[in-house]
């Protein structure tokens, strides 16, 4: 099988991160975006990846050929020279996409799940028509495009909803689809959006059907979700009993839900979790508090420091006694001071924080 | 001792006689220190371990002349009683008395209205001391200068700001001679950036005729007691004082040696300053009583006081830890923190720039950074109570946040809980309060 991962442009929504390492690569639960959607991908049979992006760091290039080699798979850059949208990237990857008559998947690079692919495929070939949309359920479901299905059928899908005044549902696209070659057929090579365009087009005709999510679903384009995100990914792991978890047995644990690299270093009376996942050769001093954060690898926190919804960039060191909140986010090689206080700070790579900052601010 | 010394140019032939005297206001003054003072007098408020009077004491007592002190005030007789007991047995040889005004009389009204006490035995001169000022008190320095121009007054004096200077009574001095040509108190318009420091020696022969002849004017004229200026300050009790008659039938009212004084002594009398340019500030406001700690403790370091914590690892110095208080090894303490009584400071705690007074407790891995914790009270393990840094030469305790003016020094008052990891910033909070989220720039009623 086939499939498409739409990785588009700089990422610029997950900067400070994204300054140093493109956006696939940056490390979700210790492991970069892109391989949670690749070994997802491998176990459902997938063979052929092709990569939708509009620039390509030579970082990249390395790292994938790596991933080929770990899980069987052939990655092929898709290089947009200008942007073509969600589904103009479709139309460039014809050649693969559309080698044989079996249907590909096609997902955005941001959303993180329990990627249900091997199901989906099942459905998809279940109902037999073109395309298939994954779709989650939304506590807010006016925030959104809804989906609106035929009176009478559960999966075939009537309609689009953008933004609901009132409610007509609260099934969302969830940015995961399977659809059959034939598909590409109806899509011009320009930029042309998949959601506006190619799925109504699609509807229309009554070929296109949705297909529930189990369990949790995000968008971690930007740091705030790319917590959220964190915690439903830790969430799901414990409910999981994943060995990936450190053990709640460990003195330091506190409310579970705590993935630790064996290489990472935990000083004595610390208080970690919930919420918190700790890179490779993390240092942590002693008497530390972490919450719901994500220290990347190489980082420090120094002793008695108190880190709490908080991304800490590679190789950053935040200080003695300081304390970090509210969506702070440290970029590659960021010191904080002691006994600094950062209240949602952005701050981009190579700085170093002297003096308090009080209120959310990009640090430049 | 004094029949030994030298003999001087006393008024009467003899070696001078030389007294002291310390204003220490009243309950109804001091509003600015809340809520600290809602607990416990201002004057005896401990900053670098000791009351900020005995720091007046103390220097007081460096001048080996002086035998005998008073303290002047409207506070009940009982609030000095422990102080003056501690005086009493730690300086024998000086004799220490508590005047208590019953009604408040103005700084240089209350001198007069004890003046039998004071010129009981006919010193030649004496200290006034205002206790709400933090300073190096050069009283040694004072006298000299007073003896070498054959004064009548001399007035301490230090140079601020520019800018900060109309807040505070101001010196035109000459230069050369050092003489005090002209004073006025706050001025609307800038005068001098030499301004008064609150610390003056006069001889008892200027300066109780000036009293009364102030006293005499006011009568004459008993409508004109406003001064717009100074309004602010003293409000609280200017009206009520003014015009009322005395049991001996004497006039009666406020008579401030700021407003009412000074500008006579400086258009007739022999009055000079001494420009100290060591540290000085008041002690107004609550937050002040931490850059006053500081200061105090700077000059103890510099004196190499063995009261003071020896510096580590974990101690930056100044620091003083009272010898009943328990601070944990890991606990990194400075610099200018000073722990009272029995307080309790938890392993890896963080203090700096702080008064941590007695009995209070601040739990493992928390963080107090600029910020007085009061008595009994409790900061949780990993809470952080904060106040922002401002210069030891800034003469203000609060900053402007978000265009609103906050308080810069974190005050905890008496019995408060800061909950774990709750963080308190630029806050001022009232006695028995209970903390537990995050707030800033707030007063916590």
């Amino acid at each position: 099988m086939k499939a498409l991962i739409l990785v588009g442009g700089f990422g610029t929504r997950l900067r400070p991160l994204t300054l140093t390492l493109p956006k696939p690569l940056v490390e979700f639960g210790n492991r970069p975006m892109i391989v949670h959607q690749i070994e997802a991908l491998a176990a459902a049979g997938v063979t052929d990846i092709v990569l939708a992006v509009n620039y390509r760091p030579e970082v990249m290039t390395e790292a994938l050929k790596s991933y080929e080699k770990q899980y069987g798979v052939n990655i092929e850059f898709s290089v947009e020279t200008e942007p073509l949208g969600t589904a103009g990237p479709l139309k460039l990857a014809e050649k693969i996409l559309g080698k044989d008559d079996a249907p590909f998947f096609v997902l955005n690079s941001d959303v993180i799940c329990e990627y249900p692919f091997k199901q989906l495929a099942d459905f998809h070939k279940a109902h037999g028509q073109e395309g298939t949309i994954v779709v989650t359920k939304v506590e807010e479901p006016s925030k959104y495009g809804v989906i609106v299905h035929k009176p009478d059928h559960p999966s075939r899908i009537d309609r689009f909803v953008e933004k609901p005044v009132e409610f007509v549902g609260n099934r969302i696209n969830a940015g995961i689809y399977i659809l059959n070659p034939s598909v590409l057929k109806r899509i011009d090579l320009r930029p042309t959006s998949i959601e506006q365009e190619t799925f109504p087009a699609i509807v229309k005709d009554g070929q296109l059907h949705s297909f529930d999510l189990e369990g949790f679903w995000m968008d971690v384009g930007q740091p705030k979700d790319f917590l959220s995100g964190t915690c439903l990914y830790l969430s799901s792991l414990t409910k999981q009993g994943s060995d990936q978890l450190t053990p709640a047995s460990e003195p330091y644990v506190f409310g579970g839900n705590v993935m630790i690299d064996p290489s990472a270093k935990i000083g004595k009376n610390c208080k970690i979790g919930p919420n918190v996942v700790i890179g490779p050769n993390v240092e942590i001093g002693e008497g530390v508090r972490l919450q719901r954060s994500v220290l990347l690898k190489g980082s420090k926190i120094k002793e008695h420091a108190w880190v709490k919804s908080t991304i800490v960039g590679w190789n950053s060191t935040v200080g003695r006694w300081a304390r970090m909140e509210n969506v702070s986010v440290l970029g590659d090689d960021v010191t904080v001071g002691d006994e600094i206080y950062c209240n949602g700070a952005s701050v981009l790579p190579h700085k170093s924080i002297k003096a308090n900052i009080d209120t959310p601010a990009i640090i430049m | 001792m004094a029949s030994l010394q030298v003999p001087m140019r006393g008024a009467r032939g003899g070696a001078p006689v030389t007294k002291a005297v310390i204003l220490v206001g009243g309950p109804s003054r001091g509003t600015r220190f809340r809520p600290l003072s809602l607990d416990l007098p201002k004057p005896l408020f401990e900053v670098a371990g000791h009351p900020i009077i005995s720091h007046c004491f103390a220097a007081i007592t460096k001048v080996p002349e002086i035998r005998e002190v008073f303290i002047v005030g409207y506070y009940d007789e009982a609030v000095f009683r422990d102080f003056i007991k501690d005086c009493a047995r730690t300086h024998p040889q000086i004799s220490i008395k508590y005047l208590r005004e019953y009604q408040a009389l103005g700084t240089a009204g209350g001198l007069y209205h004890f003046r039998d006490a004071i010129l009981k035995g006919r010193p030649d001169r004496f200290f006034v001391l205002n206790a709400d000022v933090c300073c190096s008190f050069p009283l040694e320095q004072m006298l000299r200068l007073f003896e070498e121009k054959d004064a009548e007054a001399i007035i301490l004096g230090t140079r601020v700001p520019n800018d900060a200077a109309t807040n505070f009574g101001c010196i035109v001095s000459d230069a050369h001679s050092k003489r005090v040509l002209h004073y006025v108190e706050k001025p609307e318009s800038h005068i001098s950036n030499l301004i008064n420091c609150g610390v003056y020696l006069f001889s008892t022969e200027a300066i109780f005729p000036s009293i009364k002849s102030a006293m005499k004017r006011r009568a004459d004229r008993p409508r004109l007691v406003s001064y717009p200026s100074s309004d602010a300050l003293d409000s609280a009790y200017l009206p009520r004082g003014s015009a009322e008659d005395d049991e001996d039938g004497e006039k009666t009212e406020v008579i401030r040696l700021e407003q009412d004084i000074l500008s006579d002594l400086a258009d007739s009398r022999q009055f000079y300053v001494l420009e100290t340019k060591d540290f000085w500030r008041q002690i107004k406001t609550a937050g002040s009583a931490v850059p006053a700690n500081a200061l105090y403790l700077m000059k103890a370091f510099q004196a190499q006081s063995e009261e003071l914590a020896k510096p580590s690892a974990t101690i930056l110095p100044p620091v003083f830890i009272h010898p009943t208080a328990q601070v944990d090894p890991t606990a990194k303490l400075g610099p200018n923190v000073s722990v009272g009584p029995r307080a309790v400071i938890g392993a890896g705690a963080r203090v700096k720039e702080a008064i941590v007074l007695e009995d209070a407790e601040i739990k493992h891995d928390a963080c107090v950074l600029y910020a007085i914790v009061g008595w009994s009270s409790r900061v949780g393990a990993w809470a952080r109570v904060e106040g922002t840094p401002t210069p030891v030469r800034e003469l203000s305790t609060s900053v402007v946040k978000n265009g609103v003016k906050v308080q810069s020094i974190t005050i905890l008052g008496k019995e408060c809980v800061v909950a774990d990891e709750v963080r308190v910033q630029n806050c001022v909070c009232l006695p028995f309060k209970e903390l537990k989220r995050d707030v800033q720039n707030e007063i916590i009623m």
